[in-house]
């Protein structure tokens, strides 16, 4: 009997937009120039948020903070698919995703100086707080799609994670679960080729990411993760596709950590400065620019004026954060359980 | 009223619910259309369907990680891990997130789940299959621990389990499964969790216990007068108000538990009533337990299991100061 095929797959890589600023008109989603500008400001913001979050911990105001530098595309070209109904799961290095949602700017701040109450999403905004322990909130994500297809809620679920939590067991049990019961979840990969010190050649001999979900019984794509248009159609043409009930995709954004892996770890340690500097012509704000530059939609005054724009927002948000009232220690106590139980209230004595 | 086992029990308290809410949702390994290695959701799948009683890959962090996602979104899963020994690989999902995310989310989120899971010694059961790990759980703040002793209580106690707006540990004693078969009446009613209760009354010696290990307590308080047996039922949080006045009554309290000693729940409750009741003691708190090694196989877990001489010897000690 001869050897069969029983099965084979190709991975495709979306690419719209190149460093010079070029796209493949073929493939460049529907968007105006209004949401184009909306997108680079939302690049700028984010850039912004994170500079000034740097600043803030090297001053002691903030605590170890999780820079998003060079990741800004991946984040805000996704997260601006994304509809209020929809749900969110997202790891510790998305704070681009958070603002383009519109999640108030100053708790995220007040969440990264040690005060919890950053973490409390607004009413109509249904993100999960940051997720610490890596790959996880996976599994939430699976878990609430589950929920909203039981309850015939006709929305999407995505999650955000990294390049090292493909090597977790949740991130298998949770792409299990999404293939088993073809879940209405988007998988979102920031590969940005860092775990702390570990490159991702050596978190996995697959040649890509995204190849992973074939294994369990879905698609993957991998796309650059620097081209916000690459992103953006990425993204959602996942998210129609889970909204219509066609089950989950593996969306593989390849990226880079231009900082290190927080305020606490120093990256030059273990990689080289020329691979940053590689990265560096690469950067997702600069090719954006340089497109809008080519349609007209961008000028000295204009990048002057957001900027001045983005400084004002953050200023703000930083005033607010820095001049919420601590919170009452008896706060400790009250979100434990419904109901402090009676040694807690005794516990609450002290205070 | 029918006679009914623990299995049965849960299985009425389940059914009930499932027909009261239709957000409460089981979920599993071999739950449905087998109906439980127990056979404790016996039926449920074919009343209910595939979508409310979902068996699951074989993933227990997996269970209980889309446990927590489907309850924040709004439902309320009761999810079975097939034995509490198998909690282990998804303590993670249970410690990082079901017990904090009320707390992390500032109320924003919350997880009505119930873990339901056989516990304990006494069946002559393969390796991790006999484990009472329950003080582990109990020593999380966000979850509440749970341990029916018999039917009539397993369903009142399940019931309020899965109206609970947080996260609960429902240990049901394998030995109980099918020991014993008490009248268990229909339709509504529940127990207050963090609430214990006096299954006997006296005036000399207070023991404590709670699933299993209760009616080993029972077989050897037999032929002793005025002896207190306090069934525990929920672990975490405990009923410190109905342990203080009966230790403050008899003076004298001994707990049973089969988990090993070391930093068994034992030590919580004898810590406690050192704190709270010491002047009132007439003798040294005694804790009757599991030793502290690993759960033997069948060949010796009758050695390792509290016995009812263990017990009376116990109660001899504490009586003689």
């Amino acid at each position: 009997m001869p050897e069969k095929i029983l099965e084979s797959f190709e991975i495709r890589r979306l690419e719209i937009l190149d460093p010079k600023g070029e796209v493949d008109e073929s493939l460049m989603p529907s968007l105006s120039a209004d949401e184009i500008k909306k997108m680079y400001e939302l690049l700028i913001l984010s850039r912004t948020f994170d500079q000034r979050a740097i600043d803030l911990q090297r001053e002691g105001r903030l605590g170890t903070y999780a820079s998003i530098l060079g990741q800004e595309a991946t984040q805000v070209g996704s997260a601006f698919t994304i509809k209020k109904s929809d749900w969110i799961f997202p790891s510790f290095r998305e704070m681009g995703v958070y603002m383009t949602l519109g999640y108030p700017i100053h708790q995220l701040y007040q969440y990264w100086a040690g005060d919890e109450r950053g973490l409390k999403a607004p009413k109509d905004l249904n993100i999960f707080p940051i997720c610490v322990p890596i790959g996880t909130q996976m599994l939430h994500a699976a878990g609430a799609a589950m929920a909203a297809k039981y309850k015939r809620d006709p929305i999407a679920v995505i999650t955000y994670f990294g390049d090292g939590a493909t090597s977790e067991g949740d991130f298998h049990e949770a792409f299990n679960m999404a293939g088993v019961f073809k879940l209405p979840v988007v998988f979102i990969c920031q590969n940005n080729h860092w775990a702390i010190s570990l490159p991702r050649e050596r978190q996995t001999a697959a040649k890509t990411l995204a190849q992973k979900a074939y294994a369990y019984g879905f698609e993957g794509i991998q796309l650059d993760g620097n081209d916000i248009f690459a992103v953006y159609k990425g993204t959602k043409d996942a998210i129609e596709k889970a909204r219509r009930g066609e089950g989950p995709v593996f969306i593989e954004c390849v990226t880079y950590r231009m900082s290190s892996h927080t305020t606490a770890d120093d990256a030059t340690r273990y990689r080289s400065k020329e691979e940053v500097e590689m990265w560096k012509l690469k950067d997702p704000i600069l090719r954006l620019k340089l497109f809008m530059e080519r349609k007209g939609l961008w000028t000295e005054p204009y990048q002057k004026e957001i900027e001045e724009r983005s400084r004002q927002i953050i200023d703000e948000a930083v005033k607010v954060a820095e001049s919420v009232e601590p919170p009452h220690p008896e706060d400790m106590f009250t979100y434990t359980y419904a109901k402090p139980t009676f040694r807690q209230l005794k516990q609450m004595e002290d205070f | 009223m029918p006679q009914l086992n623990m299995v049965q029990a849960i299985n009425l308290a389940l059914k009930e619910e499932m027909m009261r809410d239709p957000d409460v949702v089981i979920l599993g390994e071999d739950v449905g259309k087998n109906g439980g290695v127990f056979r404790v959701t016996e039926g449920l799948w074919e009343q209910f369907g595939s979508e409310r009683v979902i068996d699951t890959p074989l993933a227990e962090s997996g269970i209980l990680g889309i446990s927590i996602g489907m309850a924040a979104y709004g439902l309320k899963p009761v999810a079975e891990i097939q034995f509490v020994g198998f909690t282990y690989p998804a303590l993670d999902q249970i410690f990082s997130h079901a017990s904090r995310i009320r707390s992390r989310s500032r109320g924003r989120y919350t997880c009505p789940l119930v873990i339901r899971t056989p516990y304990g010694g006494g069946i002559k059961a393969p390796e991790l299959h006999e484990e009472s790990p329950e003080a582990l759980f109990c020593h999380m703040p966000g979850i509440k621990v749970v341990v029916p002793s018999t039917p009539y209580y397993a369903k009142g106690l399940l019931i309020s389990s899965i109206r609970d707006p947080d996260p609960v540990l429902f240990l049901e004693a394998t030995r109980l499964y099918r020991l014993i078969k008490e009248e268990v009446p229909e339709g509504d009613y529940t127990f207050p969790l963090g609430k214990a209760r006096i299954v006997r009354e006296g005036k000399n010696i207070t023991l404590v216990a709670w699933g299993s290990m209760l009616h080993k307590v029972l077989q050897a308080v037999e032929g002793y007068d005025d002896v207190e047996v306090i069934d525990l039922m929920t672990l975490h949080p405990f009923d410190e108000e109905t342990l203080f006045k009966s230790a403050r009554k008899t003076g004298r309290v001994i707990i049973v538990h089969e988990a090993p000693k070391t930093c068994g729940f034992g030590a919580e409750l004898s810590a406690t009533l050192a704190e709270e009741a010491m002047l009132y003691l007439k003798a040294p708190i005694l804790r009757v337990t599991g030793y502290d090694v690993v759960m033997p196989l069948p060949k010796l877990e009758d050695f390792y299991l509290p016995t009812v001489e263990r017990i009376r010897k116990a109660m001899e000690d504490i009586i003689k100061y």
